[in-house]
Parts: structure tokens; sequence; C-alpha cells
């Protein structure tokens, strides 16, 4: 089976997230950069289904050319082949999934069409909740989201995603888009030999993203939130001699029933 | 102008976040607050929706709406914009909110601005907003150009708030494509009642500092003893030492619980804005400069090891001394 997965080259932030002076992206002068977590996990989610079923696992991303590092990581964990829409800075969600589509459309009138397609629930930094069930409408497949488990059995898709009440199930019958979460496994590390089949691999540059209208979502500016707590926070003690001031206050408190 | 406000429900018990939408839909003095519930069960919700501000509900009545179906809800709710024509969409920024805002916003072809947490109308079609990003670290401002305008309401922006009016209900059928039964849960499993972490009054959460799977234990025994729940960070999950179920954070579960002992946790944002709900906040660390201390209400500087062992042993002996 063939299998996409969309990702996203995101931060990964410490204890706070700055803001550039321009006010339109995060500060990463001091930071590093990963997979947006859902995604690292649809990722994991894809190598396993090929692992079961045989086929490939591409991975695709709208993003800078230094989100090529995320793709090669992709490959150290399993994926086949990689994909980059280079994009400069932030783009709305409506751009982001019309690129997608233009990118699928051309992947699949090359190679074949993709079984399922793949996205996290919602990406890390910009959540918009919406660019996989966008895909999915473009391109008439049926889409769930908030995957935590993920089976293919013949020509169906099964998806288990928790509810309020419980547990829902759903049977999409490929070609299929499915959201997953993080939880639906835990992502594996890149082995030796994976790290040297990524480096050699080539990622492949899709450029179909101008011709993808903007929507009608447009950021002016970030901030964070006004800083809470700070240094009022009332030390009860150190070690465990602390432990009567913790139950006094849990009395306080009311949770010691 | 008028607002649709998107009744979430499951065959019929009315999911409470509905409430905070209507609330947040009165704070954009975007014409009448009306409500469009999907599925004929929902129509005996109405006079709850009425007590909580909304002037009219629009049930929609489909075989597809019987159950819960991402794709029906999404016709269900376009047919429902065609017909009612409303100039704000919103629903609440729930799993389900969201999802079916982001199908209807498909379908319409419309922008959708998810997880808001002000709105300003500055004409029908035109709006600015503020929308959280990074799960609630980071704001975004925007602007949005849409008929109708499509968002959600970040849960707990606003309270829930009565403010009664007559109930009136207008049942209309809808057309749904068949072929959205594609998406209609097939089965599910019910959970039984019970202690959640998201729900628990106590959570014990536990992070790198922790070490390994054994050295939970004395976080659930203390946890146990308090009637609670033990959660722990993404480094703990990452490491295998517990279940995703048991993850506090951004990608993990949301918990507002009256107390949140803190263990180990340093304080990243994906673990914070998971935990930031909590009433109260008690932060166990051997680092006094961790980010959770200098965030909690309260702190011990010390070793986990050694300071939860000693606060169940002393809730224990307060016990046995109160019997």
């Amino acid at each position: 089976m063939r299998v996409l997965v969309c990702i996203k080259r995101v931060p990964a932030p410490g204890a706070r997230i700055n803001v550039s002076a321009d006010g339109l992206a995060v500060d990463t002068a001091f930071l590093g950069f990963t997979t947006s977590p859902h995604e690292e996990c649809a990722v994991e989610a894809a190598v396993q289904l090929v692992e079961d079923h045989g086929g490939t696992a591409t991975v695709l991303t709208v993003g800078p050319p230094d989100a090529e590092e995320q793709l090669r990581y992709a490959a150290s964990v399993g994926a086949a082949a990689a994909v980059l829409v280079p994009a400069d800075g932030d783009v709305d969600p409506q751009r982001t999934a019309a690129a997608i589509v233009a990118a699928i459309g051309r992947l699949e009138g090359r190679d074949g069409p993709f079984d399922l397609v793949l996205f996290g629930n919602e990406s890390a930094d910009s959540c918009g909740f919406q660019v996989g069930v966008r895909v999915a409408h473009a391109v008439g497949r049926p889409v769930v989201n908030g995957a935590k488990a993920l089976a293919v059995d013949g020509a169906v898709a099964r998806v288990e995603r928790p509810s309020e009440a419980g547990l829902d199930r759903y049977a999409l019958r490929l070609p299929a888009v499915v959201g997953v979460k993080e939880g639906i496994n835990l992502p594996r590390y890149p082995t030796l030999k994976g790290r040297l089949a990524s480096k050699k691999l080539t990622v492949e540059t899709l450029d179909v993203l101008d011709a993808a209208p903007a929507g009608g979502l447009t950021t002016q500016r970030l901030r964070p939130p006004a800083e809470q707590g700070g240094s009022s926070t009332v030390i009860l003690g150190h070690g465990p001699d602390a432990a009567p001031a913790v139950v006094d206050l849990l009395d306080k408190l009311g949770v010691l029933g | 102008m008028s607002t649709l406000v998107l009744v979430e429900h499951d065959r019929g018990t009315l999911a409470p976040a509905t409430l905070e939408a209507l609330a947040f839909a009165r704070t954009l003095d975007a014409g009448a607050v009306e409500a469009v519930a999907l599925g004929a069960a929902a129509e005996p919700l109405a006079s709850e929706l009425a007590e909580h501000g909304a002037t009219a509900v629009h049930v929609a009545r489909h075989e597809l709406l019987a159950d819960y179906g991402p794709e029906a809800w999404g016709h269900g709710l376009a047919a429902m914009i065609a017909a009612c024509s409303p100039d704000v969409v919103l629903a609440s920024g729930t799993d389900v909110g969201n999802e079916v805002l982001a199908h209807a916003a498909a379908i319409t072809a419309q922008p959708f601005a998810a997880n808001c947490v002000a709105v300003t109308i500055a004409a029908p079609g035109r709006a600015t907003l503020t929308r959280l990003r990074w799960g609630g670290s980071l704001f975004e401002e925007a602007t949005m150009t849409a008929r109708p305008l499509i968002l959600s309401a970040a849960p707990h922006a606003v309270d829930a708030a009565r403010s009664p009016v007559e109930p009136t209900v207008a049942t209309r059928d809808v057309e749904i494509p068949t072929w959205a039964a594609r998406t209609v849960v097939v089965d599910r499993v019910e959970r039984a009642p019970g202690l959640t972490l998201a729900t628990a009054p106590v959570v014990v959460g536990g992070g790198r500092g922790v070490g390994s799977a054994e050295g939970f234990a004395p976080l659930e025994e203390l946890a146990v003893e308090l009637g609670g729940a033990v959660g722990c960070s993404r480094a703990v999950t990452n490491n295998g030492w517990r279940n995703h179920t048991d993850q506090v954070g951004q990608t993990g579960t949301r918990i507002a619980p009256e107390v949140y002992l803190a263990c180990g946790i340093s304080g990243a944002i994906q673990h914070w804005v998971g935990a930031m709900a909590a009433k109260h906040i008690i932060a166990v660390n051997t680092d006094p400069d961790a980010n959770m201390v200098s965030k909690a209400g309260y702190a011990v500087i010390g070793d986990l090891h050694a300071v939860v062992p000693a606060i169940t042993a002393e809730v224990r002996r307060r016990r046995s001394v109160a019997e």
C-alpha cells in the first residue's frame, strides 16, 4: 500500500515562547526544531502499516528549505520518499491545503494513488484543526480526525478514537484520509542504518504553492499572553520535612476528604 | 446580523461546552443568537438552550444525523448555513466542534478560525480576532473575511451563563449526500463511569525526575490516598514509563483538578498548557528555579522520592489519629 504523511516543521520551545521583533513569527534564535508531535506519530503509523502490508511511506511538508531536516528524520525512521513544497514563512490553512492537494495530484498522476493520506490532528504551532479535512474534501475521500488506533483490513481502514462517552469506531473504505493523535503509538528512534539511508535520500521539490490562492484568515501579529504567577510562589518547605505543611494545605483546599 | 451556534450533543445528551459557546456568542454582539442542532434527538434540548439565551433552535432532521459522523454533520451544518444565512457560525473548540466546523468550512469554501478568545466584528463578513496557538501559550491576532464567519470559541474562554428566553423550535429536513454514511460511527465502547484524569479532583503528576516506570509507585500510592489520578509529562511517555493516556499536556489530556501536585516536572510549554487550568498547583522539585516552581502557587524544594512518601505517610497518620 502507498501511504502519504503530511508533516510540519515546528520550533521546539522550552519554558516560554518569545516572539520576533516584527511580531510575525516565533523567535527561534535559541530554539531547535522538531516535527509536530501528532505528525511524528503519523509517520510511525505509516511505517508500521507498510511493515505489515508492504508498500511505501512518503512524507510531504509545506515549509522552508530547512524543513528538509524533518523530512530526512522521517526517512531515518522508515519513510522511503520525501517531498518538499517550498514556502516562506507562515502559510494560511486554506492555502496550505490547496498546495497539498496540488502536490497529491502531481504525485498520484505520476506514481498512482495513495491508499491513505495521514495528517496530525492539528499542528503544534498554529493549531488550525483543518488542513487534513480540507484536503479530504478536495480529493473526495472520507476523513476522520483524532485517531488513537489505525489498522488496515483489506480495503478498509479501521479507526478508533476516544469520545466523551468512551471509544468510537469508524470503518473507512480506502482511499481515505486520517488525522492522527499522539498516543496512537510510541515513535521509534532512528537506527544508524536509517540515519545513513536518510542522508542519501533525494528530497523532491514541488513548486505548487504559488498557484494556491490565499485564504480568508490573515495573521496580523503574534503575542505572548500576560505572565502569570512569577515570584509569588509560596515555598512550603524543603525535603520530607515539608510534608506536614503540604498536608495542612491539602486540608485547607478541601481535598483530604 | 445573526449568529448560529452549533449544539454539540451525543444522541441527545448535551455537551456542556455548548453553553459556553452560547455565552461567547452573546459577546460578539452580532445580532440574534440562535442554535443549530443536528439530528432530531436534539429537539428536547431546546428548553435548556433557551435558558442559555438561544432565541431559536433550528433542528436539522436526516437519518444520517441519528449518530455522530464528521462528514454527515459537516454537510448538515452546511445545509443549515444555506437555509439560515447567518453572519457568524460558532461552536465550542472541542474535538467535535473543531472537526465539524472544519468540514463545514471546507464544504462552503470559507476560512475557519479555531479556538478564538476574542472576536470583534467590524462589519458583516469582516472580523478581527484573537485565537490560541501552541495550545494557549501564544496569541495570534488575525483578520478574517468570510460569509459566514466560521469560528470556534476556546474552551473556558468564557463561562456558561443563564440568559433565559422563550424556547422556539424550528425543525427542517435537510439534504445530506448519501455517501456521508461512510464516516458514521459503526461501533462504540462505552467507558465505565469512574475517575478519569480529566475529571479527577486531585492529580499527582510525575516528570523526568521520577526516573523510571517503577518510580511512579509512590505517586500511585499518594493518588489512591487522595482519591485522585496519576498524570505524567511527555518526557515520561516518550521514555515508555507510562501510557500516553496518563499524559498531561498540549498533545495529551487537559486537566482541571482542585489540586495538581507536579513532581519532578520542569514545566515546559507542552506540559504547562495541559496543567494550567488546575485551581492550585504544588510543585515538588529539586530545582528552585524550575519553570514549574515559579509558575506554581506552592512549592516544596526537594527530591520527590523522599517528599512524596512523606506526604502519604503524613496523610495516613492524620487519618489514623482522627479515627
